[in-house]
């Protein structure tokens, strides 16, 4: 395993000297280093896709904020993780996603088993400023073991990223633009009708929040399996190495 | 062909046209189009036949001619003539050589035409877009010849740095920057030009008309950028709402393959370049270079994080130019000119000219380019002609849905990307649509939201819920339903969105409500507290308790 051509550099998270390997993402050294970043649509052994804007950080000299999942480290980088107006944004992004759709934790399955719900808590969200859209939306049922809830789906696409990149089936998609956006099964048809999907079950134990669960749990009692995700990632790597 | 062939061939048509003694061109691009002018073309076509002028007058279909507002419009030699009809074809040919009759005529002298500076548009309604040769004849191909033989990519490179060109698409990269950037990525043997085609701003055509008047000098900057980079593959990225700008840029592609100017070994020389076209379906971010290019590759046209740039990691993972189809049709000029030549021109930062859409509450609505740093009144009011009817002037909106409104008081601020940077507009792609006073200013401010929250691709957060959550906002304060903290949150909305959303599209779309909300806060209060629209456009909801609720 040892590569010899691994560049190593050095760089400040928060005041703190980090080492880290050329390819590493801010997200990555960070969470080495007992940093948290809060995320939504980053997982551990998908491809990032920077879309949630939860883990935006200052890196020093650069205009903009960068998201942590998709920035690579450089040499000498100085990165600020966590200052007021992160904070503030953050905030308000976590305060976006509950009022786009009906998350309604109370009456949900993942009611303490949800990754927005423990971000929410750990950003100091306690209540939400804006408008609740309220769409209606629907929900599928059909197929035998799980279910589909958009209402409580925050497009992140886990579900279609772990389909398509682990599972291979790219049974999963998403239809529509803005707010009327949805996550779709094969040709946007009930999930018990598709010919792609393998039943596997990997769409659900991504997904942060309630909007995929198993069939039979009442409120509060889905919780997730993520363990296999890192492990089929570093299986995979060494196989192809 | 090689460049004494060209030279040959352009002297021969010259000659051919020289032959006439009068020339009729008339608009078909769109808008005349649209206004009947193909019919007026036959009409001056069969009168010419009839009287046996065929040797001695030509009528040919040219581009735009600029003033759209009085469409279908013709030049007869060197005078214009509005609101043409098929029936005045018989009177047109009557007094040819002479002056048009009064109710038609338009002196070249007038202030739209006149002080317009024309590098871009040079060929527009003044050659035969379906025709190669009349292409030739204006000294088409000729830069691209020229440097295939005489210059090496880097040289191309220098040139069009030195020129100070910055890209038109709105953001103003300096386009020799980003020509070199990716001449010196690796490609490891492919590389990729891309023309972004893909205008969507309201009230914008600028690009379409450039296509649809003149495709050869788009698909002539492209191979020329395609030298200098080092890549043999173009794509013109189109939307499809553009059928007749794809039409002819189709029609030109052919054309220069046969002609040997596009293709393999082009000139004699041993570049190949081909370009494909590619139609966009219609949303607005595919205007975004990665969304664009995701679309090409054929998967949904949402944008990616930037780094990579293109430049490094771009179409199908290569190196990629991708520039608007204004800034290639700078190109051509540059080459033949040099870069000093145009340098010249326009501002110390702001170099050349600019095409403008003129919309709006303005007398002269039509297609201008002028160059950089004339300010904003001459082209609103001199060239624009001023507002109709009588009408007072509130503000210019400038960038479409990235841009912003400026207010009368900074009329006289030049034309130029970091002048309107600091009014907090951009200079965008070119859409300037003028404003009377019976504008609402929270209405527009509303109207460009709802734009950007139905073209929001739905990626990341705080643009999809963002701008709907300002859109809702706006629309409280519209219908006279908004409390102050509605106010306040909106704001703290604008500062949010723009500094996290993932793309351009996310990160201007609050641009209308800060620009409007800097300027004209005395008419969002009016709204709030005094429940009244000062320009009479908003209706308030009678009892908003019972709304509220």
């Amino acid at each position: 395993m040892a590569n010899q051509n691994v560049k190593i550099v050095t760089l400040v998270i928060d005041g703190k000297d980090v080492s880290a390997q050329q390819g590493q993402t801010i997200m990555q050294v960070a969470r080495e280093a007992g940093i948290y970043i809060p995320y939504m649509c980053h997982v551990e052994g998908l491809s990032n896709i920077g879309a949630c804007r939860l883990c935006l950080v200052e890196v020093q000299g650069q205009r903009r904020l960068l998201p942590a999942c998709t920035t690579e480290v450089a040499e000498g980088m100085v990165v600020t993780t966590n200052n007021e107006r992160l904070r503030k944004y953050r905030q308000m992004i976590v305060e976006m996603m509950f009022a786009e759709r009906n998350h309604v934790c109370a009456v949900c399955v993942s009611n303490g088993h949800c990754e927005l719900q423990r971000v929410a808590q750990k950003l100091g969200v306690t209540h939400v400023r804006m408008p609740y859209l309220h769409p209606k939306l629907p929900f599928d049922a059909s197929h035998e073991r799980f279910i589909l809830d958009h209402d409580r789906c925050i497009l992140c696409t886990r579900c279609v990223r772990v389909c398509d990149e682990i599972e291979g089936a790219h049974t999963w998609d998403v239809r529509g633009r803005g707010t009327e956006s949805r996550v779709i099964i094969d040709l946007d048809q009930p999930w018990g009708t598709s010919e792609s999907c393998t039943g596997c079950g990997k769409c659900v134990n991504v997904c942060p929040t309630g909007a995929l669960a198993e069939k039979g749990r009442a409120t509060a009692e889905m919780t997730k399996k993520r363990q296999f995700l890192p492990y089929l990632t570093i299986m995979r790597e060494e196989d192809w190495a | 062909m090689t460049l004494e062939e060209l030279l040959q061939r352009a002297a021969e048509e010259r000659e051919k046209q020289a032959a006439f003694r009068h020339t009729i061109r008339v608009c078909v691009a769109a808008g005349c189009l649209s206004a009947g002018s193909d019919k007026v073309k036959a009409a001056l076509q069969a009168e010419v036949e009839a009287r046996g002028l065929k040797h001695t007058c030509q009528v040919k279909g040219v581009g735009c001619l600029g003033l759209c507002s009085v469409g279908p419009l013709i030049a007869v030699d060197d005078a214009y003539c509005r609101n043409v009809t098929p029936e005045d074809a018989g009177g047109i040919i009557d007094r040819l050589g002479d002056r048009p009759a009064e109710r038609l005529y338009l002196s070249a002298e007038m202030p739209f035409f006149a002080r317009q500076q024309k590098i871009v548009l040079e060929n527009s309604g003044r050659i035969d877009p379906e025709r190669i040769e009349d292409y030739i004849a204006a000294d088409g191909y000729q830069a691209l010849l020229y440097a295939l033989h005489e210059m090496t990519p880097a040289e191309v490179i220098r040139e069009v740095t030195e020129s100070g060109l910055r890209g038109r698409g709105g953001a103003g990269y300096p386009t020799g920057l980003k020509w070199s950037t990716v001449a010196k990525a690796d490609g490891g043997g492919q590389k990729y030009v891309i023309c972004n085609a893909d205008e969507g701003d309201p009230g914008a055509f600028m690009d379409r008309s450039v296509l649809e008047s003149d495709p050869h000098r788009v698909i002539e900057g492209m191979a020329i950028a395609g030298y200098a980079v080092g890549a043999n593959r173009g794509f013109i990225y189109v939307r499809a709402e553009y059928p007749l700008a794809i039409q002819r840029l189709r029609a030109a592609i052919r054309q220069a393959e046969r002609a040997g100017l596009l293709g393999n070994e082009i000139g004699g020389t041993t570049f190949d370049f081909s370009i494909a076209v590619r139609l966009g379906a219609g949303a607005f971010v595919c205007g975004e270079e990665t969304a664009l290019m995701a679309s090409i590759e054929g998967k949904r046209g949402q944008p990616r994080p930037r780094p990579p740039y293109p430049a490094e990691s771009g179409l199908y993972g290569k190196p990629t130019l991708i520039n608007n189809v204004e800034t290639f049709a700078n190109i051509a000029p540059i080459i033949r000119k040099g870069g000093a030549w145009f340098a010249a021109i326009g501002t110390e930062k702001s170099k050349g000219t600019k095409v403008f859409a003129l919309a709006g509450d303005v007398q002269n609505t039509g297609l201008v380019e002028v160059p950089m740093g004339l300010t904003l009144r001459d082209v609103v009011f001199d060239i624009g002609g001023g507002i109709p009817n009588g009408g007072r002037f509130k503000a210019v909106q400038t960038g479409g849905p990235s841009g912003g409104c400026v207010p009368e008081q900074y009329l006289d601020m030049p034309v130029d990307y970091e002048s309107l940077t600091k009014l907090g507009s951009i200079m965008g792609s070119g859409g300037m649509i003028v404003m009377a006073d019976t504008a609402c200013m929270v209405d527009v401010a509303r109207y460009f939201m709802e734009f950007c929250m139905t073209e929001s691709c739905g990626k990341c957060v705080p643009c999809r819920v963002g701008t709907a959550q300002m859109y809702g906002l706006l629309t409280r304060i519209t219908k006279g339903l908004a409390t102050a903290e509605d106010l306040q949150l909106l704001e703290d909305l604008c500062d949010m969105v723009r500094n996290t959303s993932l793309c351009g599209l996310g990160q201007s779309a609050p641009n209308p409500v800060s620009s409007t909300l800097r300027y004209f806060r005395d008419e969002y209060l009016a709204h709030i507290a005094g429940r009244t629209c000062p320009a009479g456009k908003c209706e308030m909801v009678a009892d908003p308790e019972k709304e509220v609720a």
